[in-house]
């Protein structure tokens, strides 16, 4: 990584860096018991959840695992499951 | 509702970050600049915040940020409104944002003088109550009786025994036109918070309240509960104060402070034995002396 003078570094580069390594607990959603209401994206430290036509899914590439949305789902409709690699 | 993944990756503070799992902070930060808008530029003294958003080379701020010493975050913003001002850019604002060891201890002169100036500078310190950055030292801002690594539980000293410093009412006391305080467990409050401080000119400051389950000792998915336990037990006192007035405060049904203390670590001590059970009720009259000061209960009448 190049760095100009003064250290100016360009904006949102943070995306070239996936934190989705860190996991070691995944969520998962489960698309029946999900009422759509926002609370796991609104929650997220990561900006991981993502909607696509009313369905929550979960940014695997920047989701460090934290259980945040898990925690806070009024449903219980996010599971967190060990990661195995 | 449509949020895709890569709109997700273009959020003013994008992820990719490198905050500890489940950090408060980081999270504030998310809603702070979806509630500003991408018009402000943001000044960040040295602590977490700076830290977890700019590692060599990469960077998660998509407005102008920059970074600069611990001391001089507030004269930094300060400098950077007049450069604005002098530009004629009066759309872009100033946001400062710091943590609490930058705000009530380094850079304590430099907001002072800030806010004598009365500069248009949005200040907002997010408060995790200790330098959490280097492993949780004891800062002006840490509670009573809290463990720290420079203020450790032992025979002689059960924590901090000092209070935590009421920097609101200090700032107030400098004719500040918007001072409030906020909790990131409560994210539509703080968005509002923060609209309602850019409708003011001049300095302003906001002290956002968040949990880190890093250092405060708590798994990483009950950061928000930590956040609104310390709300309900009056320890942690959400309000607004406009001209030194207090206007507005979240009311709460109270409940006792060892609900809030018991799950964390940093409190352990305080359920080892009965000197820390007379220190729990030492802590549950300051709750009690807030909840009566600022009118929290919703049983009673108050503000």
């Amino acid at each position: 990584m190049k760095i100009t003078m003064g250290a100016v570094v360009m904006g949102g580069t943070s995306v070239l860096y996936p934190t989705g390594a860190w996991r070691d607990q995944r969520p998962v959603i489960d698309h029946e018991a999900c009422k759509s209401c926002d609370t796991c994206r609104d929650v997220c430290p990561d900006s991981s959840v993502f909607v696509q036509e009313d369905v929550y899914y979960i940014d695997y590439d920047f989701c460090k695992g934290c259980g945040l949305c898990a925690y806070e789902c009024p449903v219980d409709a996010i599971a967190m499951i060990l990661e195995e690699k | 509702m449509n949020a895709s993944a890569q709109e997700n990756r273009m959020e003013l503070f994008a992820p990719g970050h490198r905050a500890c799992h489940g950090c408060g902070m980081a999270l504030s930060v998310r809603h702070i600049l979806k509630a500003t808008g991408n018009q402000v530029a943001v000044v960040t003294p040295t602590g977490c915040l700076e830290t977890f958003s700019s590692p060599y080379g990469y960077s998660p701020w998509r407005v102008p940020w920059i970074h600069h010493l611990f001391e001089n975050g507030p004269s930094v913003a300060s400098g950077v409104a007049a450069a604005l001002d002098a530009q004629g850019r009066g759309d872009v604002r100033v946001v400062a944002i710091g943590g609490d060891g930058s705000t009530f201890d380094i850079g304590f002169a430099a907001l002072s003088g800030m806010f004598e100036r009365d500069d248009d500078v949005l200040y907002i310190c997010v408060d995790n109550g200790a330098y959490m950055n280097t492993g949780g030292q004891r800062s002006g801002a840490t509670p009573t009786y809290a463990s720290t690594t420079t203020d450790p539980v032992g025979k002689l000293r059960p924590g901090k025994l000092q209070h935590k410093k009421d920097l609101p009412a200090i700032v107030a006391a400098h004719g500040a036109a918007y001072v409030a305080t906020a909790s990131v467990a409560y994210r539509k409050d703080l968005q509002k918070k923060v609209k309602r401080a850019m409708e003011f000119h001049g300095a302003r400051y906001l002290q956002i309240d968040t949990p880190c389950p890093s250092v405060w000792g708590f798994p990483s998915d009950h950061t928000l509960e930590v956040g609104r336990l310390g709300v309900a037990s009056g320890l942690v006192p959400l309000f607004e104060m406009e001209y030194g007035n207090v206007t507005k405060v979240r009311k709460i049904k109270p409940i006792t402070v060892d609900k809030y203390l018991r799950g964390q670590k940093r409190f352990r001590h305080l359920f080892a034995d009965e000197q820390g059970a007379e220190l729990v009720a030492k802590l549950q009259q300051m709750a009690d002396a807030n909840i009566a000061k600022y009118g929290l209960s919703s049983q009673s009448g108050g503000q």
